[in-house]
């Protein structure tokens, strides 16, 4: 975008900063739109799958519901209770809204189309998703109340769990696409199945991951079986309870951001993000902003038909059973077959194989040698007392 | 000129935050504060190029360690009136440590008024390398030149883990709460549950 606004007769700072925004506007303003839709797509699955019509008043299908509902939480009162702590109260859900719409700057909608091409892209991803526990924790505990707080120490607890078994799986993934940048780990499941299925997931030893991947990311957004932090028989509405107006809507809206990031984080991990399903020519005429909105849209639904079938998990099995001692071994274990897997037959620990270093090939001891010349090591003291 | 305002944002922020996790008086704020200062740090090691370590200090300590800090310190029962008591007590030991911190200040000014170190100007090894991001520096060092000292240090840590875990192990098996969840998954109706239609007044044995 930056060359349209140098062509504009701007300085390429003005244009850097220009297309910046605009990419930021571009970004957040059609997912705050999809957010609408999606929750309204949400309710009319769920209802389907209960047999019941789901919203079907407010416009054409019931589709402006999202939209009434946002004008009526607009209009609403924001209620602070007087022995919270006012402050904390309200930048809660301003930390679940912003960080939801952070983590959106790496992801790729098609080659190249990326606000932020940074080489941790998956590192980034990681640590903005670690943030999102900080709104529901503060808010919890800001907002002087019971059940909030039980709420917030549930969620502390369960994202923690999870990130510890998501990491490992990332890992694997970034072991076998060999990076942590978002449009490289895609353009490696390109043809990865047989030569023509594009994805990770069509592969023995990545499809477990996937599986796993997905049950974590249903907890990494406390959807459905794993809502237990706003599990209503038990806390009421968990640490919503005290909220009312836009301050609740942010929560509401931030919440299904990170499910749409997570949905996109499936497809881009295992699912090859714009990639067409088949390496086949025809396909690629679609464009790859298509393909990747219709894997997002797959795993949404995939979402809500886990959480219109499966009941809640009970606090223990959930945590402790599944998290500590079912995910956790068994992504370590994972880790170490594949690492061991590409050791043996991509990578060449005794030095027979060729390596590629950088845009070249060469074979094992070259590669030291000149790995050692470029990272400048110092040589070893006993060959400076020999010269 | 973009890189020192960022630079300068961030340096400030670090030490605002910095001050105000030791100056707040509620150890949640404190923990907040200082949540806000990683970030910033984080922010700093970006202008450095250093993003791999960047990303780190949000993973490990933002997402991990200072969520389990904000966990116990929101769980305690704050009491203000208390915390004011032992202040006559505590009043010699504190005076103690500003002493120290001082006469560390007074020292340090006058090291610094008395020419600095000679640290010898950089000779380029320590600069990033054109071309490679510097997670592939980072393992090409840990995992080739100073693959001892890492495994070792890893190991070290799997020794603390598991010595943390056997200290506050309870020897003896919980009396209750053992639950065996298989043998509840395999449990069927018919095994749990009698149907008998008992003479009136008869009632049933249990």
């Amino acid at each position: 975008m930056i060359p349209v606004f140098e062509s504009w007769g701007m300085t390429p700072e003005w244009a850097w900063f220009v297309s910046t925004i605009a990419g930021i506007l571009l970004i957040a303003l059609p997912l705050m739109l999809a957010v609408a839709m999606v929750i309204y797509a949400d309710r009319k699955i769920w209802a389907a799958m209960a047999l019941r019509r789901g919203p079907n008043v407010v416009g054409p299908f019931g589709l402006l519901q999202s939209f009434a509902d946002g004008l009526k939480v607009f209009l609403q009162e924001t209620i602070i209770p007087s022995a919270s702590n006012k402050g904390l109260f309200l930048i809660a859900p301003i930390v679940t809204f912003t960080v939801a719409l952070m983590a959106w700057a790496v992801i790729p909608f098609n080659s190249g189309a990326v606000l932020a091409d940074i080489n941790v892209g998956l590192l980034y991803i990681l640590a903005i998703s670690s943030l999102g526990v900080y709104g529901v924790v503060v808010s919890g505990w800001a907002s002087n109340s019971k059940y909030p707080f039980f709420s917030a120490m549930r969620a502390a607890a369960q994202m923690i769990s999870y990130e510890v078994s998501i990491g490992f799986i990332l890992i694997c993934v970034v072991l076998w696409a060999g990076s942590f940048n978002m449009n490289a780990i895609i353009e490696a499941q390109r043809g990865h199945g047989l030569g023509i299925v594009n994805g990770f997931v069509f592969n023995l030893l990545l499809f477990p991951m996937w599986v796993m991947f997905l049950i974590s990311s249903l907890a990494e957004t406390a959807r459905a079986p794993f809502d237990l932090t706003e599990a209503e028989s038990e806390l009421v509405a968990g640490y919503q309870t005290e909220y009312s107006s836009m301050s609740f809507a942010l929560f509401w809206l931030g919440e299904y951001a990170n499910v749409l990031l997570m949905c996109a984080l499936n497809a881009i991990l295992f699912f090859g993000g714009w990639l067409p399903p088949l390496d086949w020519a025809p396909l690629y005429w679609i464009p790859g902003w298509i393909w990747f909105f219709a894997k997002i849209l797959f795993f949404f639904f995939v979402f809500s038909w886990v959480k219109a079938t499966v009941p809640r998990y009970r606090y223990d099995q959930l945590l402790m059973r599944l998290g500590w001692k079912v995910f956790l071994p068994l992504s370590l274990v994972f880790v170490v077959l594949i690492s061991g897997w590409l050791m043996a037959t991509r990578y060449d620990p005794i030095g027979r194989r060729e390596v590629v270093y950088g845009k070249i090939t060469l074979c094992q001891h070259e590669f030291d040698q000149r790995l050692s010349v470029d990272l400048r090591l110092p040589q070893c003291p006993e060959r400076e007392t020999a010269r | 000129m973009i890189q020192l305002l960022a630079f300068y944002l961030f340096a400030a922020l670090v030490i605002a935050a910095g001050a105000f996790t030791i100056l707040a008086r509620n150890p949640v704020h404190s923990v907040l504060w200082l949540i806000v200062a990683f970030f910033n740090a984080a922010g700093l090691m970006v202008i450095v190029g250093a993003e791999f370590i960047a990303m780190l200090l949000v993973i490990v300590y933002v997402g991990a360690v200072a969520v389990l800090f904000l966990f116990v310190v929101m769980m305690l029962d704050i009491d203000f009136a208390e915390l004011r008591a032992g202040f006559i007590k505590n009043f010699p030991l504190g005076i103690l440590i500003a002493v120290v911190l001082l006469a560390e200040l007074v020292l340090g000014i006058g090291a610094y008024r008395a020419g600095a170190l000679e640290l010898g100007t950089p000779d380029g090894t320590g600069a990033s390398l054109v071309g490679r991001s510097n997670i592939e520096s980072i393992g090409a060092l840990l995992y080739g030149r100073y693959l001892f000292l890492f495994e070792t240090a890893g190991i070290i840590l799997l020794v603390a883990l598991i010595g943390a875990i056997v200290l506050t192990h309870r020897g003896a098996r919980a009396v209750r709460g053992q639950q065996n969840v298989a043998r509840q998954n395999a449990r069927k109706p018919s095994e749990a549950t009698v149907n008998t239609q008992p003479e009136v007044g008869q009632g049933v044995s249990l």
